[in-house]
């Protein structure tokens, strides 16, 4: 790493620290929320920009870990921080068993099967039979975790200090899975599966693996979100936040880790702004920005950002 | 035609090549493999990216679209033969004359096609995927036919076929050019065959026209025979 | 034995407005080798326009036919403002073009029409047709209507040198270039006949499910599931899948396994064809090279 981008990631943190300082809690919320779509998008972005498996459904594995969340702290008692690493496990598990069958579906197919689980998500978490588990339509409320050891913060601004942790934990982790080998092999199938098959790479492992490990971050993102927003409903995990999901990796930059940031800052702050002309605004805004994208800028803000860079640095040389 | 270079991508295949041909006539395009013969063809049917002058009767072609090109005349048989091939053999046909705007000589012209290739009229009703490769190229041949075309161009129509086949499908040629009065642009790799149909016949060796002349005068270049025809 | 054939029934009626949405997945599979994943989008668009003209006080048949034109003229300006810059991109872009175009079309019509549902008039009586007790007079209109489209659409495919040209292009873009067809026209028009298509069949199911612009999510994924079925390359197919399809769901609906359930229904049926027979019953089954 470079010593501008070690200089530029320690004036980042610092500022990221000093954040619920300054800001109203309620910016912090917000703010909590980017970390955990930034989580949330790094994990698809892991599985569709990385491996070049399309994912229309992860909503479903952010509604799984959200689930996951509510459920160990409001009908077993379990502390907060327990139900992180549990989420992720289940989300590892499932991912990695919907991405057995998934291998033999390639692109246009997988989308459309994911997309399927996308839209049957909230019917399936209403179904009654799994009620006394998931409080059917009516959902789980979960209390808000107070600060420890007695630290001089608020609610809001501890639970974002421990998303921010959790962040940077789960940023690091992908960076060192991703920059190395694995990262190679991933991006060996995504541009050509067969050569990277017969160079030894064994799709079938890899491609599972990926689901598993995106579906992982995802899920951890949604048990942090769930915790973040002190509810988890049916509705909320419709086939909008599987799109949403897309939405961000798509503007932030397919491949790239730094991108998962900046979609996630998209999808938590346009809305925002566009839900005072309109309801319907945000999505019309999305969809136009998705569109944008693909046909002027396909790697997105992220390749934009690295563009740049490098210009400034011919300039400067 | 002059000047005519063209190419794919980045990729230039034909570094300008010169040629005309006489109304009515039969052409022949010789060269080796990757010479680009079918180059030449596919960019007088905008088919390749295109920079020259190319025109016909008079009316300058170069860099129209395909279809436009088709609808002007000029029917194009291309390698691998173009088939429709989940169609029947009639609706091939019957794609073949799309753009007419005769709809009443249609039904005739399919009755003379026939005539020509009678094994197609037996097949009519058979998906054109189930045919066999011979009747293949009869049945793309006879589509080019059904445009009621002033000019054919012919990409390689003897690749793939029994020796015998070809004689009979050349003969069949000879008869359409003297009947129809349909110039032809014929491209092969089979330098017997074609100057022996041809009127005129053009070499081209690495995207370059380096001989012209008489069928007849081709056939006893030295350079032609020794490369071209092997004796 | 009552109870079994009213299922039956009923799943026939809400099966062919799935086979004609399926139908028109597969003529724009056929064309483009796309999944319109906006297509019930598209639809539902499309139905609210027809509530519109109601609204303005034309009679149904009237606005019947003007929202199967407008239809027709949403699908072919889709083809050639939005899709044609990618036709050749990579599939993810492809995708994200499809699923940006359902939002968008999703958040226009709930900014034009709000997101309350509304009710939609059918244009059949009330009382049962030819005393059949077993069926609305929806029901069977429904079938009816489903029926004329698909036929009308098979003879225009099978009979008009428009309709022959649609499948050369589907086929063979290149020869059909070279025999004089427009092959950017034609596939304009594909789209234009499907999204045509996908009118009618909003405009059919409206009365049942209302208006709303979440309503086609549901039906979308039957009629994948359907055209998957019958094989996403075949027109015959994807009609025999969506009546197949619609029956199933009524059946399992009401005798094995509830209403709630009916969109894992779909979802498992979409995961297992792919990955039992990707073909489909009628799809050509494609062999790639390696």
């Amino acid at each position: 790493m470079s010593r501008t981008n070690v200089i530029l990631l320690a004036v980042l943190l610092t500022a990221a620290c000093a954040l619920p300082f300054i800001v109203s809690n309620y910016r912090t919320f917000q703010f909590t929320l980017v970390l955990v779509y930034a989580i949330a998008l790094l994990g698809l972005n892991i599985l569709t920009g990385y491996n070049g498996q399309i994912s229309l459904g992860h909503g479903a594995f952010y509604a799984l870990g959200a689930y996951c969340a509510a459920i160990l702290m409001d009908k077993m008692g379990a502390p907060y921080w327990v139900t992180i690493p549990a989420a992720g496990a289940v989300c590892l598990v499932a991912g990695f068993l919907f991405g057995l069958p998934a291998l033999r579906l390639e692109g246009l197919y997988l989308a459309l099967a994911t997309f399927a689980l996308g839209v049957a998500t909230p019917q399936l978490l209403k179904y009654h039979h799994l009620e006394k588990w998931t409080g059917g339509v009516q959902g789980i409320v979960i209390a808000k975790p107070e600060a420890p050891f007695g630290l001089p913060v608020n609610a809001d601004q501890w639970l974002y200090f421990f998303t921010l942790a959790v962040t940077l934990g789960m940023f690091l982790l992908a960076w060192n899975l991703l920059r190395g080998r694995i990262g190679r092999a991933l991006m060996a199938i995504r541009d050509h599966h067969l050569a990277a098959e017969s160079m030894g790479v064994h799709n079938a492992l890899y491609k599972s693996l990926a689901f598993g490990v995106s579906a992982l971050y995802t899920g951890v993102a949604g048990a942090l979100g769930a915790i973040a927003v002190q509810f988890v409903a049916p509705d909320s995990f419709n086939i909008f936040l599987s799109i949403m999901l897309l939405v961000g990796i798509v503007v932030g930059g397919l491949a790239s880790i730094s991108g998962a940031l900046y979609g996630a800052l998209f999808i938590q702050f346009v809305p925002n702004i566009a839900d005072e002309i309109s309801k319907a605004a945000p999505w019309a805004i999305f969809g136009i920005f998705m569109i944008g994208f693909v046909y002027l800028m396909p790697t997105g803000v992220a390749g934009a950002v690295r563009l740049l860079l490098a210009r400034r640095r011919s300039h400067e040389i | 035609m002059r000047e005519l270079r063209a190419g794919y991508g980045h990729t230039r295949v034909l570094h300008g090549i010169d040629f005309a041909m006489e109304p009515g006539s039969i052409t022949a395009l010789l060269g080796a493999n990757g010479a680009g013969k079918t180059t030449t063809l596919r960019a007088l049917c905008g088919m390749v990216s295109t920079e020259g002058e190319v025109r016909f009767s008079g009316e300058s072609i170069a860099r129209r679209r395909t279809e436009d090109i088709a609808r002007l005349g000029i029917a194009h048989v291309p390698d691998g033969r173009g088939t429709f091939l989940n169609l029947t053999t009639e609706e091939n046909l019957r794609l073949g004359a799309y753009v007419r705007r005769d709809r009443r000589n249609v039904e005739p012209d399919l009755e003379r096609v026939y005539g020509y290739f009678p094994r197609l009229r037996e097949r009519r009703r058979q998906q054109a995927g189930t045919l066999s490769g011979g009747e293949q190229q009869m049945l793309a041949v006879s589509r080019a036919l059904m445009l009621a075309p002033k000019l054919m161009l012919l990409d390689e129509p003897s690749f793939g076929l029994a020796p015998l086949i070809v004689r009979e499908l050349f003969n069949i040629l000879r008869r359409i050019n003297q009947a129809e009065g349909v110039s032809m642009l014929l491209v092969e790799q089979n330098a017997a065959m074609a100057l022996e149909l041809a009127d005129h016949a053009y070499l081209i060796e690495t995207g370059r026209m380096v001989l012209a002349g008489s069928a007849a005068a081709l056939k006893q270049d030295d350079a032609v025979r020794k490369s071209y025809l092997g004796y | 034995m009552d109870a079994l054939l009213f299922q039956v029934l009923a799943g026939l009626a809400t099966g062919g407005i799935y086979a004609s949405l399926a139908l028109a997945l597969v003529m724009i599979y056929q064309a483009t080798h796309l999944v319109n994943f906006a297509q019930g989008e598209m639809a539902m668009f499309t139905t609210y326009l027809a509530w519109s003209l109601i609204s303005a006080g034309m009679p149904y048949w009237a606005a019947f036919v003007i929202t199967i034109a407008l239809g027709f003229a949403l699908g072919a300006l889709i083809e050639r403002i939005v899709i044609r810059p990618v036709e050749n991109a990579p599939v993810l872009a492809v995708v994200v073009v499809f699923i940006a175009l359902l939002v968008i079309l999703n958040s226009i019509a709930g900014w034009i029409y709000t997101y309350t549902i509304k009710a939609f008039p059918s244009p059949f009586p009330k009382e049962p047709l030819f005393g059949i007790r077993y069926m609305s007079a929806h029901e069977l209109g429904a079938i009816g209507i489903t029926l004329v489209v698909l036929t009308t659409l098979y003879l225009f495919f099978r009979y008009t040198p428009l309709g022959l040209a649609m499948r050369a292009v589907a086929q063979n873009p290149q020869s059909s270039r070279l025999v004089g067809i427009r092959v950017g026209w034609m596939l304009a028009l594909g789209w234009g006949l499907a999204a045509a298509v996908g009118a009618v069949a909003g405009m059919m199911v409206a009365p049942i499910v209302y208006l709303d612009p979440n309503m086609m999510g549901g039906i979308l994924l039957y009629a994948f599931a359907a055209a998957l079925l019958g094989g996403i390359d075949s027109p015959m197919g994807a009609v025999i899948g969506g009546f197949t399809v619609g029956v199933l769901e009524n059946l399992l609906g009401a005798f094995v396994i509830g209403n709630e359930l009916k969109l894992t229904v779909a979802l498992v049926l979409i995961v297992g064809v792919l990955l039992v027979r990707p073909s489909g019953f009628f799809g050509s089954v494609h062999v790639s090279r390696v």
